[in-house]
């Protein structure tokens, strides 16, 4: 017998037949008709109105039918509430049932559907379940916990669900013991302070004896729980450490690493000089090892995290390197980490092998591949420095490859490479110019114009090389414009009698004929420079840059932290922080390793999260603020010779935006891999190198530009849209309401006029609010004090917050609201104007501006038309700023004023805009980003409206 | 199809899915795709994608498992998992995903132990006695979810395959860059009741400990080869917190086919075949391609299933070749020769020269030269495992350990066996 039979009917009149089927006496035809509804349901068809009649057959012995049933049920309540009730009491029964199959799946069922009415009935027989003598009910009840949780949170904790279910941590099943602490933890999420999971020395032993006795995933859980608890001292951390390495040998590979996240944490408690401790390092090589051995995808997840393992604790894989070569038949993500993994472990010892590898890598098919190869190359080069003659000689074999792609990524290692060891490997500048044509990328072209402006004394022919590239100077891209500027600047400085003319045109190229701002502001740096005190542009432009060092992305030190507390899940894959990705409250509690128990070596491998740690961090390499600072206006001031490292007030602002960091700020940790990874590798930079005062007057002149924006206007009244009728009278047997949202002071109001328009008195108002998308909930009772007269009308102020339960409404900005009276209980919907919910500290700092703006990829652009608003761009920023939308930059291009603006939600979602305003056009074309892109639409409304009044 | 296993998720979710990653241009860059702030897991199984979606941090790698986990019972359950046998069983499946996955937190997902209770295809429920319902839930839920209590057979018997699979990537000039033997430790027991049994093989740390022991008797033994075990991992009916104190693996088997055990071992391995390529390019249009292999066991054993392919560039336009043993084809819509014989015995040596014609073209790129691959099958542990003994007690039944037929064979097959040129 085969199921697909079912998929087949598409008859007309097939709805009708249906429900035939299912009032037939026949158990047989009925299954077989549930069947059918079900796989209609499966591929999409909406058989909703078949509710009653499925529910009928809800009352049945028959197990599988009954299993049925609930499927459906599952599917369906929550479009037909009022009909889901007709299945409460089958439920209420069958959560009593003889047979504890039965009993369990009732309560499962019920915990899966999502109506608030369902969920009061669910209670009793909820609790009667927690308790009940068989552990597959109690286990099933346990997650039901959680289930009913995430419906109505305040519900829960009324009922005192919580401390039955903290009490199941003790119950005598493996099973029920895992559940409850996967349910609680799962809640304790949600209540960052709550002392939900209240671990001590007790329970920590009750849950290390079920995780030798439960199944693969209830140990899972329970190593996940465990990772989150503190140890007083070594010697717990030691003796929780000896529980937890057999797991290692489990052949689930999510157990081994949930295990290996344990480990990590509790070993930085315990002393370095333990026997123990080098005991725990050479156990944790091995299984990570084998977790290469698993499939593909599980392999991917085992390598992002290795790949936190080792930038923590080297020394654990320092020997394994093999293990990490690619092999052809690897998937490209497997390819591109295993590449990642084998660079970090690269030292004088395995170096030759590495390099022969990267070798070979670098004759593959896949470009990308090909390319991270090369880099690797170079980077091995910066690492060990015994190698580095070595990687130039492989790499100048790769240039005579002449593969375009390979010869463009080897100069732009190449030049990383001069910068680590100066006048060292100059030998090789005449190869790389003769693949001068060949280049077509803007970085590489960058690169090779660097090396060329820096070694400009040692090539004859220089001003020829700089000369070929100026021809087409407009049509470059900004990074090759300013580093041709600089070079040629640097070869005048050097040469200055064959150059004059050359820089002279170079300088009116930049300052006179290009729309740049940051190229322009550098072409007046240089010529004020140059034309004012010559020997100070000398040692300006020619001073001695700071070595960069060795490995350019390791991720920032807490954030580090942060992931190891992380292990084996999505954080760990991603290597974003949960907050980075998860929205609401969730994940947003910041993980944090816990300190090493004082012995004297500490110092060698140092606790990061402190000052010291942070310090320890590496000197940056270039690219750091450069990328954060550049994209969004799309010019690159990446070029090595002008950035030095940031400003030290702006990586105290990153620094303490990490710590403060809520969900919403996450733009900032969130940012992509490189871009996170660098801001760390600013940080650890010396404050003010040399070379610095050089980039200072650039960024300088940025910041000039910024104020003008920043500066705009005074703030005026948020705006406010006029009142409409939400309620008319017709429906509201007399009661009309019309009414407005508003923001004062930051309070959201909702500003009504109730009026009587029926006959008799109305007294006893109350308010509620449905869930809704943003939480909006009345803050206080509706104040109506006196009894509302026929013909009396009667104005009321009712101030609201955010914090009531969220449910996701279409349109976004819809409100269902009841409002009850003496006579009945009237429902509404209306929609507020987004707007209102816009934060007053929804000014981004504009490195974060930046840097979000790039982060947000551009599927979540959204663009719209603002039609007939005559305003100027002044007056545009000053009007919006009243409704708690900022500008914080502003540029005008071709006669278009570009307004940068941002934006917060209450929930802390950030939205950011990019608005164009050309004199004399009414319209105005807004550009919005944000990681929701849902609210972009209203968001747009808001403008509008916000504009027009 | 695709099928989704939390009902949190709408259908915009898959179709989400479907436009961003099934239907996505390029090569698959990530098993785990972010879509507006909601993560996607895959695997594929030959055309199926199994996704899981979640919005939360969640243990990636668990989910990872437990799509395995599934793939795994579904095979059980209904075998190849296509398009139309999911069709055929979609009720089945959402049964089973409703007992094995609860709110996203996985359940006992044992087939074993499932089938007692899925109503799908199996037992029907309301026969059961009420001792039977409350057996199967503590079974369920109990410290051995994997064997289910009662089971009885007249003839007590166990099959044990070592399965190993030898990895090899060589330098063309013979020099091992890395190789490691997985092996797998596959029992089919058909025991009754709820046996104990202990597994011993020649793992080095226990011989080396008893030979220290001192007893004579065993001294003696251990002159045979022991080996050095880099990592293992069990299947959950062993104890692994003994197996950390004392190296033995004691365990209550589930019952039918399962994997007791995983090991990899890098020391000392035994490589069935040496593969010595060498290359010529002829001119710009011919390259001459000549490949030895040499079997390297004892003269009485014999590898089968033997296929060499030796990659061939794709502007290739003719091939001649010529072997001494077995067949050797050019295969176009796989740019390869692939040669193959059917047996061979040890110390063999046996050779192919092959003629390659190409089209000139002005390709700047080179031939990437993709490494020889071989496949082989052999009768005995590349790694040199050996199983000592595998006792099984069942105190509560009259059957000893002495009954119990017992069934070893050893396989040795390639993995990933290859050989740069």
């Amino acid at each position: 017998m085969t199921d697909s039979k079912y998929f087949t009917t598409t008859k007309k009149g097939e709805i009708f037949e249906l429900k035939a089927e299912l009032n037939s006496d026949k158990k047989e035809k009925k299954k077989e008709a549930v069947k059918k509804v079900i796989a209609s349901m499966t591929v999409g068809k909406d058989v909703s109105a078949l509710f009653p009649d499925v529910v009928n057959c809800m009352q049945t012995d028959n197990l599988e039918l009954k299993k049925l049933v609930y499927l459906y049920l599952m599917n369906y309540a929550k479009s037909q509430p009022d009909m889901a009730i007709m299945a409460v009491n089958t439920f209420v029964k069958d959560c009593e049932d003889p047979n504890p199959l039965i009993r369990a799946l009732a309560v499962r069922t019920m915990g899966c559907i999502r109506v608030d009415k369902i969920t009061e009935y669910l209670c009793e027989p909820l609790r009667k379940c927690l308790k009940d003598e068989d552990p597959y009910v109690r286990k099933t009840a346990a997650v039901c916990v959680a289930k009913l949780h995430d419906i109505n949170a305040q519900l829960v904790e009324d009922q005192g669900f919580l401390d039955t279910l903290k009490d199941l941590i003790s119950d005598s099943n493996p099973m029920v013991v895992a559940n409850a602490v996967a349910a609680l933890s799962e809640i304790a999420e949600s209540h960052p302070n709550s002392n939900l999971l209240d671990l001590n020395p007790q329970t920590i032993n009750k849950l290390l004896t079920a995780l030798n006795e439960c199944t693969e995933w209830g140990q899972i859980f329970i190593l996940d729980c465990l990772a989150n608890y503190t140890p007083r001292d070594d010697r717990e951390s030691q003796s929780i450490c000896e529980r937890v390495t057999p797991r290692l040998s489990h052949a689930n590979s999510a157990v081994v690493l949930s295990a290996v996240k344990v480990l990590m944490k509790f070993m930085e408690m315990l002393p370095k000089d333990l026997d123990y401790y080098g005991t725990l390092l050479k156990k944790l090589a091995p299984p990570l090892v084998t977790l290469l051995s698993a499939e593909p995808e599980l392999q991917y997840v085992a390598l992002r995290n290795i790949n936190l393992i080792v930038q923590r604790r080297p020394e654990i894989l320092k020997h394994e390197m093999k293990v990490f070569f690619v092999k052809y038949n690897d998937p490209i993500y497997v390819k591109l980490e295993k590449l990642d993994i084998m660079i970090r472990l690269a030292s004088q010892a395995n170096i030759a092998q590495v390099l022969a590898e990267l070798k070979e890598y670098a004759t593959e098919v896949d470009v990308d591949f090909v390319r991270k190869a090369v880099r690797a190359i170079g980077r091995c080069a910066i690492k060990v420095e015994q190698s580095a003659e070595r990687c130039v000689s492989t790499l100048l074999d790769l240039i005579q490859t002449k593969v375009n792609y390979v010869v463009q990524e080897a100069i732009v290692v190449i030049k990383d490479i001069f910068r680590k060891y100066p006048n060292k490997y100059e030998s090789v500048i005449a190869t790389l110019c003769e693949n001068l044509d060949s280049l077509d990328e803007p970085e590489a072209r960058a690169a090779m114009i660097w090396i060329v402006g820096e070694y400009a004394e040692r090539i004859d022919n220089a001003d020829e090389l700089l000369e070929s590239f100026l021809e087409g100077f407009h049509d470059e891209s900004t990074q090759v414009q300013l580093q041709l500027l600089t070079a040629i600047v640097k070869l005048f400085l050097k040469k200055p009698t064959e150059t004059q003319e050359l820089v002279q045109q170079v300088l009116s190229l930049a300052t006179q004929d290009s729309d740049n701002p940051d190229l322009r502001d550098r072409g007046y740096i240089y010529w004020r420079l140059l034309s004012t005190d010559p020997v100070a542009a000398k040692e300006v432009v020619l001073a001695e840059k700071p070595l960069i060092s060795e490995e350019t992305d390791l991720i920032e030190p807490t954030l580090l932290e942060e992931l190891i507390c992380h292990i084996g899940t999505l954080a760990s894959v991603y290597h974003k922080p949960p907050s980075a990705f998860v929205e609401g409250s969730r994940g947003v509690q910041h993980k944090r390793l816990p300190g090493s128990a004082g012995s004297g070596e500490s110092v060698e491998s140092p606790d990061t999260g402190s000052a010291a740690g942070v310090s320890d961090a590496p000197p940056a390499v270039i690219p750091s603020q450069g990328d954060l600072l550049g994209d969004l206006l799309n010019l690159d001031l990446t070029p090595p010779a002008t950035t030095g490292p940031p400003p030290p007030a702006t990586s105290g602002m990153q620094l303490g935006a990490m710590d403060l960091l809520g969900g919403g700020l996450d733009s900032l940790l969130g940012g992509d891999l490189g871009g996170s990874s660098a801001m760390g590798a600013g940080f650890g930079a010396p404050p003010a190198a040399p070379a610095a005062s050089f980039s200072a007057p650039v960024s300088g002149g940025l910041d000039d530009l910024f104020d003008l924006g920043g500066g705009v206007g005074m703030p005026m009244g948020a705006y406010s849209p006029p009142k409409t009728v939400w309620l008319p009278a017709m429906k509201g047997k007399g009661l009309e309401i019309s009414g407005t949202f508003a923001r004062r002071a930051g309070v959201i109001q909702m500003e009504m006029t109730l009026t009587n328009k029926a006959m008799s008195v109305m007294t006893d108002f109350a308010i509620q609010f449905n869930r809704n998308s943003f939480g909006l909930a009345p803050a206080g009772p509706l104040q109506v004090l006196t009894p509302l007269s026929p013909n009396q009308s009667i104005e009321v102020t009712l101030p609201l917050n955010t914090v009531g339960p969220v449910m996701k409404m279409d349109p976004l900005n819809n409100l269902q609201v009841a409002v009850k009276n003496n006579i009945d209980v009237f429902y509404f919907s209306c929609q507020y104007p987004i707007s209102m919910l816009f934060v007053e500290d929804g000014k981004m700092e504009r490195q974060v501006f930046l840097a979000t703006w790039k982060d947000i990829s551009n599927d979540n652009e959204a663009q719209f038309q603002i039609k007939d608003c005559h305003l100027s761009s002044d007056a545009v920023s000053n009007k919006l700023q009243g409704s708690n939308i900022f500008t914080i930059a502003k540029r005008t291009v071709d006669g278009q004023d570009m307004l940068y603006q941002s934006t917060k939600l209450s929930n802390g979602i950030w939205v950011l805009a990019e608005l164009r305003v050309q004199t004399g056009n009414p319209t105005f074309t807004v550009c919005l980003k944000c990681r929701a892109p849902e609210v972009s639409q209203c968001v747009f409304q808001s403008y509008d409206a916000v504009l027009k009044n | 199809m695709r099928r989704l296993n939390t009902q949190r998720f709408l259908r915009n979710a898959v179709d989400a899915f479907r436009v961003n990653v099934i239907h996505a241009r390029q090569q698959v860059r990530s098993p785990v795709t972010n879509i507006a702030r909601t993560s996607f897991f895959h695997v594929k199984r030959s055309n199926i994608w199994l996704a899981a979606v979640t919005k939360q941090n969640v243990n990636a790698a668990m989910v990872f498992e437990f799509l395995y986990k599934m793939c795994d019972v579904m095979t059980a359950y209904f075998g190849k998992i296509s398009e139309e046998n999911i069709k055929n069983n979609f009720v089945l499946i959402y049964e089973l995903l409703d007992e094995i996955l609860d709110f996203g937190y996985p359940q006992n997902s044992e087939t074993g132990a499932l089938k007692t209770f899925i109503t799908q295809q199996g037992i029907k429920g309301q026969h059961q006695t009420k001792e039977e319902q409350s057996q199967i839930t503590s079974q369920v839920t109990g410290q051995i979810g994997w064997r289910r209590e009662g089971i009885k057979y007249r003839r007590n018997e166990l099959f044990l395959d070592v399965l190993e699979s030898v990895n090899l990537l060589m330098s063309p000039q013979g020099q091992v860059l890395s190789a490691h033997v997985s092996g797998r430790v596959v029992m089919k027991s058909y025991l009754s009741g709820m046996p104990e049994c202990k597994f011993g093989m020649n793992d080095k740390i226990v011989i080396d400990k008893q030979g220290k022991g001192g007893a004579s008797d065993d001294a003696g033994k251990s002159g045979k080869q022991s080996i050095a075990i880099d990592d293992c991992t069990f299947h959950q009916c062993v104890r692994l917190s003994k197996f950390d104190s004392e190296r033995s693996i004691s365990f209550i088997p589930p019952d039918g086919e399962y994997e007791l055990m995983r090991y990899r071992t890098t020391k000392d391995i035994i490589l069935p075949f040496r593969v010595i390529p060498l290359v010529r390019e002829v001119g710009r249009t011919k390259l001459e391609v000549k490949v030895v292999i040499k079997s390297n066991f004892k003269p009485s054993l014999l590898a089968q299933k033997i296929e060499v392919r030796i990659p061939t560039p794709l502007n290739t336009s003719g091939v001649q070749v010529i072997c001494m043993k077995g067949k050797a084809k050019y295969k176009a819509s796989e740019n390869a020769i692939v040669w193959k014989i059917k047996r061979m015995a040890g110390m063999k040596e046996s050779q192919i020269s092959a003629e390659i014609e190409l089209l000139p073209t002005n390709d700047k790129k080179k031939w990437a030269r993709p490494p020889i691959s071989m496949n082989f099958e052999v009768p005995f542990a590349p790694s040199g495992l050996k199983v000592r003994y595998l006792k099984v007690f069942e105190s509560k039944l009259n059957y000893s350990d002495h009954d119990v037929i017992k069934w070893v064979r050893y396989i040795g097959r390639s993995g990933i066996y290859e050989t740069r040129c």
